[in-house]
């Protein structure tokens, strides 16, 4: 079994290197981006038997630190 | 007083740490990222700057994790002291001990350079010896020392005067300045400049050397 982790800043976090690139964006002439979010996938291989809890708790120890950021787990 | 100074893959300045506290006569002991138990009768663990795992997945998660973090989280619930400077302020936002995080510089640089810090309180064994509202020269040198904490957390933080140490002049983006804050019981502290690197005349600057030689003055006498 696979699972896709997607790690994000939280809204109302300030992502400056999202910014930075929303700047590189408008520098190359793409002028309708009105914001840039940079985030994270992380793509986790699993034995037969790990279930979506057990991703979730991974997350929750490990691969998103939920002070500053969000996750969502898509299973494969 | 006898201090630990855990040494994870990627540490740089656990060597310096350590001569800042030998130099305010401390015992210490150098301890490896996997041991898993701290020196008997160690009174404070020092956790060091530098770029722990290589800062993979985020600053300071994977350290946070390792067989050592958890006899430090233990020893700071038993009352114990930790102070975590830079990378080591990191790592003890990711285990817990402190609230918050630290974001990449609003600036997107690494900073490396000497900035104003002002002492917020001096109520505490790292900051007794400095006065109220003091500036204080001591070096930055990092790229996540952005400190960020929800509304509710700063508010607590300065209504329970646990900011330690706030910049004079805001280099990285930190939320309300700061630089610096202590745990609820005043024995944790984390910092993102380096008071171990303005700790003798060598230096070119011996503001640093004060915050040890009070917490060797303070753990002595407990």
């Amino acid at each position: 079994m696979k699972a896709r982790v997607h790690v994000m800043l939280k809204n109302g976090v300030l992502d400056p290197q999202g910014e930075a690139v929303r700047h590189a964006l408008g520098a190359l002439g793409f002028d309708g981006v009105n914001g840039v979010r940079q985030g994270k996938v992380i793509e986790l291989d699993l034995a037969e038997g790990t279930t979506e809890a057990d991703v979730t708790a991974m997350c929750e120890k490990l691969l998103a630190n939920t002070v500053i950021e969000s996750y969502s787990v898509e299973l494969a | 007083m006898h201090a630990a100074v855990v040494v994870f893959p990627g540490s740089n300045c656990d060597r310096d740490l350590a001569v800042a506290f030998k130099a305010a006569g401390a015992k210490v002991s150098m301890v490896w990222h996997k041991d898993s138990e701290l020196p008997q009768g160690v009174d404070i663990v020092g956790i060091p700057g530098g770029f722990s795992y290589g800062d993979y997945l985020r600053c300071g998660a994977i350290a946070a994790n390792s067989p050592i973090c958890r006899s430090v989280a233990a020893h700071a619930n038993r009352g114990g002291y930790v102070l975590g400077i830079c990378n080591g302020f990191q790592v003890l936002t990711e285990t817990g001990l402190l609230p918050g995080a630290l974001l990449r510089n609003a600036g997107l640089k690494y900073i490396c350079k000497t900035v104003g810090l002002k002492v917020e309180t001096t109520a505490s064994d790292y900051t007794s010896g400095y006065d109220a509202g003091q500036v204080i020269n001591i070096p930055i040198a990092h790229h996540d020392g952005n400190y960020f904490a929800d509304d509710e957390t700063i508010a607590k933080l300065r209504g329970e005067d646990r900011v330690a140490f706030s910049y004079a002049e805001n280099p990285n983006g930190a939320r309300d300045d700061i630089a610096g804050i202590l745990s609820e019981n005043r024995r944790v502290l984390g910092m993102m400049p380096h008071p171990e690197r303005a700790a003798e005349a060598a230096h070119g600057n011996t503001d640093g050397a004060a915050l040890f030689r009070a917490l060797t003055g303070a753990l002595q006498t407990a």
